[in-house]
C-alpha cells in the first residue's frame, strides 16, 4: 500500500463510513483463526474420544457415545490401564519397539546422510540418474516388496529376528531420507565447500566438520519422522517378525488384545494412550527442529 | 612468496563453449594485479583455474617455478577470499581462522599466536568468540580476510571480496586491502567487475572481454593508451566518448567537427575516442573546438559534467563547475587531441 492510497482510503472512511482497512485486516485475521482452529479441532475430537473412552467400562463404550461421559453422573474407571498394564505382557513390548524404533532410524539416518552427501557434492559417474531412479523408488508400494523380501529374510535365517525389521525399515526409509537429505544439503552454499577444499579439509572431515553440524535441523526432523513411522508401523512388524510375544512391537501386541469378534476393545484404548506417550515425548524435544527441518533450503542459513 | 605465470591456459566446458582463450599473464613476486572485466568474461574461472577449484583443459599454470596444474587446492600454497566470505557458519570466528592450520597438521600453541597476530592485524582481538551472523558485513569479510592471512600463503586471491560491502565501506576497505598488502609482501590476485577498484588498487591490471585478455599493464597505462576500443570503453566514468568519423589526408571527420591527426595512420573509418575531460570550455586559438546542444547538465560540485549533441553524436564533457550552462544551450567547448585515440573499425584496435 503506498501512502497516497492509504491517505485516501483514510478520507474515504471518514466521508463515507466506508470498511476501514483495519476492519477488512482484522477479518482477514479472523477467518484465518477460524480455519485454524476447525481444523485443529477436526483432529483433535478423535484423540480425545479415544482419551475419554479409555476411562470407560465396555458396557458404556458399547451402548453410548464417548461424549455421554463428560456430563454427570461420572462413571470413570481405572480398570483399563490395570488391565493391560498387568495382564498382557506391555513392558516386553515396550523394550521391544525402542529395540526396533531406535537401530531402524539411526541406520538409515545415518546412510541418508552420507548418500545425501555423496549425491550433492561428490562428482561420480551416473549419479543423476542414480539420484533419479532413488527418488522414483519413493512410489513403490510397501506391500509388492513383502513376499520376496520374507523370502529372501527366511533363507538368511532372518525372519522373526529384529535384524530382519531393521533392514525393512532402512530399505523404505532410505529414499525418503535421502531425498530429503539431499535438498537440505544441496541449499547450502558452494563457496562452503570450495573454501573448505583450499583450506586443506578432506572429503570425511568436510562432511563431518561442516556438513553434519549445519545439518543439525535437517536430520533431526527426518530421525523424528523415521523413528514415528517405525514406532507407529504394525504392518511391516507383524510380518517379518510374526505375532510371537517375545518380539512383538507394542503395536503388535495392542492390535492383539482385540480378539477377531471384537471383544477387548476398551483395552485398546488404554493400551493406545500408553504407546502415543513416546511419540508425544519424541516429538515435543525435538519440535523446534522439526518446523526447521520442514522449511529446509527455504531459509538459508 | 612467488610469481604467477599463466601459459596458453584455456578452459573448455564443452567443445563449443570456452570461456578462457589462450590466456597468458605473468604475474610478478609481490604484485597486486588486478583481473578486471564484465560479468561472464572469464574472470573468475582464471582465478579458480589458478586455486584448483577448476580444471585446466589446455596450457600451464605456474607457482614459482612449480606447475600446478595437476597439484590438489590445499597443496597449492594459496589462499583465497570468495565474494561471499565462505565463512564457516557454526564455528566462531576464532574457529573459522584457525580452521585451515587445523587442517594443516598444525600444533595448537602455534595455531593460536598465528590467529590471535592475524586478528590483531585485523581488528578482530574483541570479536573472536562470535558467531559469524553476529557481525557486520565488514567485519564478516575481515574474518575471511583472516582465514587467508593466517596461513602465510605465497598467493592471496580474492574473488571480488568488496561487492557485499556497501559503497562506505568498500572505499575503507580499499585502503586497507592495500595496506594489508604492502605489509604481507605477498602476491596478490584480484578479481572484480568494478573498474574503480582495479584502477586504484592494481600495480598492474589484466582486462578480460569473453574470455579474451585484452590488455594487461599499469592503470596510468591502460588509462592513457588503451589497446582497443573495448578497454577504452570499459576503463574511465564516465566513459570515455567515441564518435564515428573517416579519415582522409591526415585528418579525421566527424559529424559534428573536424580534427587533424597527430600522426598518419593506416585506416579510413574507424571511431575517435577522447575522454570526457579531454573536452573543455577552454577553446584554444587553432585548436579544434565543438558546438554542443547541452542535454543534461550534471554539477558534482568539484566537476561538471554536459551530455549532449556534436552533430549527430552523443558527447560527454567535463567542464569548470563555474561555468553558467543550463539544458538546451549551445555551448561552444574545446577539444585537447594530445590525449585522443582513434580505433580502426575492423580490428577496433587503436592506432592513435
Amino acid at each position: 500500500m503506498t501512502v497516497a492510497s492509504e491517505r485516501m482510503a483514510v478520507q474515504a472512511g471518514k466521508a463515507a463510513q466506508s470498511t476501514p482497512e483495519w476492519l477488512a485486516g482484522r477479518l482477514g485475521g479472523l477467518a484465518l483463526h477460524v480455519a485454524l482452529i476447525s481444523i485443529t479441532v477436526a483432529w483433535v475430537v478423535p484423540t480425545a474420544g479415544l482419551f475419554v473412552s479409555s476411562f470407560r467400562d465396555l458396557n458404556s463404550i458399547t451402548t453410548t457415545g464417548w461424549w455421554t461421559a463428560l456430563a454427570p453422573p461420572f462413571k470413570f474407571t481405572l480398570d483399563n490401564y490395570q488391565h493391560v498394564l498387568e495382564r498382557n505382557n506391555l513392558g516386553t513390548s515396550f523394550v521391544n519397539s525402542f529395540m526396533i524404533a531406535i537401530p531402524a532410524t539411526i541406520i538409515p539416518a545415518t546412510l541418508a546422510a552420507f548418500a545425501a552427501y555423496a549425491f550433492t557434492w561428490m562428482k561420480f559417474w551416473g549419479r543423476d540418474w542414480l539420484f533419479l531412479a532413488l527418488v522414483g523408488l519413493l512410489v513403490v508400494p510397501l506391500q509388492a516388496t513383502f513376499i520376496p523380501l520374507l523370502k529372501l529374510f527366511t533363507s538368511l535365517g532372518l525372519t522373526g529376528t529384529f535384524p530382519a525389521v531393521w533392514l525393512a525399515h532402512t530399505g523404505y526409509g532410505l529414499p525418503f531420507a535421502i531425498y530429503l537429505l539431499s535438498n537440505f544439503f544441496r541449499a547450502l552454499p558452494s563457496d562452503l565447500f570450495e573454501s573448505a577444499e583450499i583450506d586443506g579439509a578432506g572429503t570425511l572431515t568436510v562432511f563431518f566438520r561442516i556438513v553434519l553440524p549445519l545439518s543439525v535441523p535437517a536430520i533431526a526432523s527426518l530421525v523424528i519422522f523415521q523413528f514415528l513411522w517405525v514406532w507407529n508401523d504394525l504392518l511391516v512388524a507383524l510380518i517379518y517378525l510374526g505375532g510371537s510375544p517375545d518380539v512383538s512391537p507394542l503395536t503388535v501386541t495392542v492390535a492383539n488384545l482385540v480378539n477377531s469378534l471384537g471383544q477387548g476393545y476398551q483395552w485398546l484404548t488404554a493400551a493406545a494412550f500408553l504407546s502415543m506417550i513416546v511419540p508425544l515425548v519424541v516429538f515435543f524435544s525435538l519440535q523446534r527442529y522439526f518446523v526447521r527441518g520442514i522449511l529446509a533450503g527455504s531459509v538459508k542459513g | 612468496m612467488a610469481s604467477v605465470t599463466y601459459d596458453h591456459v584455456v578452459k573448455r566446458y564443452t567443445a563449443d563453449l570456452t570461456v578462457v582463450k589462450d590466456f597468458n599473464v605473468e604475474i610478478k613476486d609481490k604484485e597486486f594485479m588486478v583481473l578486471v572485466g564484465p560479468s561472464g568474461c572469464g574472470k573468475s574461472t582464471a582465478l579458480r583455474m589458478l586455486a584448483g577449484l577448476e580444471a585446466i583443459s589446455e596450457g600451464e599454470i605456474r607457482i614459482g617455478d612449480r606447475v600446478v596444474n595437476n597439484v590438489a587446492a590445499k597443496d597449492r600454497d594459496i589462499a583465497m577470499v570468495f565474494q561471499s566470505y565462505a565463512l564457516y557458519p557454526h564455528m566462531s570466528v576464532y574457529d573459522n581462522m584457525a580452521f585451515p592450520l587445523q587442517m594443516a597438521h598444525m600444533k595448537k600453541p602455534e595455531i593460536d599466536k598465528r590467529v590471535k597476530n592475524a586478528s590483531r592485524i585485523l581488528g578482530l582481538d574483541n570479536f573472536l568468540k562470535r558467531k559469524p551472523r553476529a557481525l557486520s558485513g565488514g567485519q564478516r569479510q575481515r574474518v575471511a580476510l583472516g582465514r587467508a592471512i593466517v596461513r602465510s600463503p605465497k598467493v592471496f586471491l580474492l574473488d571480488e571480496p568488496l561487492s557485499n560491502l556497501d559503497a562506505k565501506l568498500r572505499g575503507q576497505t580499499r585502503i586497507e586491502l592495500q595496506k594489508l598488502h604492502r605489509d604481507l609482501q605477498t602476491t596478490f590476485i584480484y578479481v572484480t567487475h568494478d573498474q574503480v577498484e582495479a584502477m586504484t588498487m592494481g600495480d598492474r591490471i589484466a582486462i578480460m572481454n569473453a574470455g579474451i585478455l585484452q590488455q594487461v599493464g599499469t592503470p596510468g597505462d591502460i588509462y592513457d593508451h588503451p589497446a582497443n576500443l573495448f578497454v577504452a570503453g570499459f576503463i574511465g566514468s564516465p566513459t570515455m566518448n567515441f564518435v564515428p568519423a573517416t579519415v582522409q589526408d591526415g585528418t579525421a571527420k566527424a559529424s559534428g567537427f573536424e580534427v587533424k591527426l597527430p600522426k598518419p595512420i593506416n585506416s579510413t573509418k574507424g571511431t575517435l575516442g577522447f575522454r570526457p575531460e579531454a573536452v573543455t570550455d577552454r577553446v584554444v586559438d587553432g585548436g579544434t573546438a565543438m558546438d554542443m546542444k547541452v542535454d543534461v547538465v550534471e554539477r558534482l560540485g568539484s566537476d561538471q559534467f554536459l551530455y549532449g549533441q556534436v552533430g549527430g553524436d552523443q558527447v560527454t564533457a567535463r567542464v569548470d563547475p563555474r561555468m553558467a550552462v543550463q539544458p538546451g544551450d549551445k555551448v561552444r567547448l574545446g577539444l585537447d587531441t594530445r590525449t585522443m585515440h582513434y580505433f580502426d573499425a575492423e580490428s577496433e584496435l587503436a592506432l592513435l
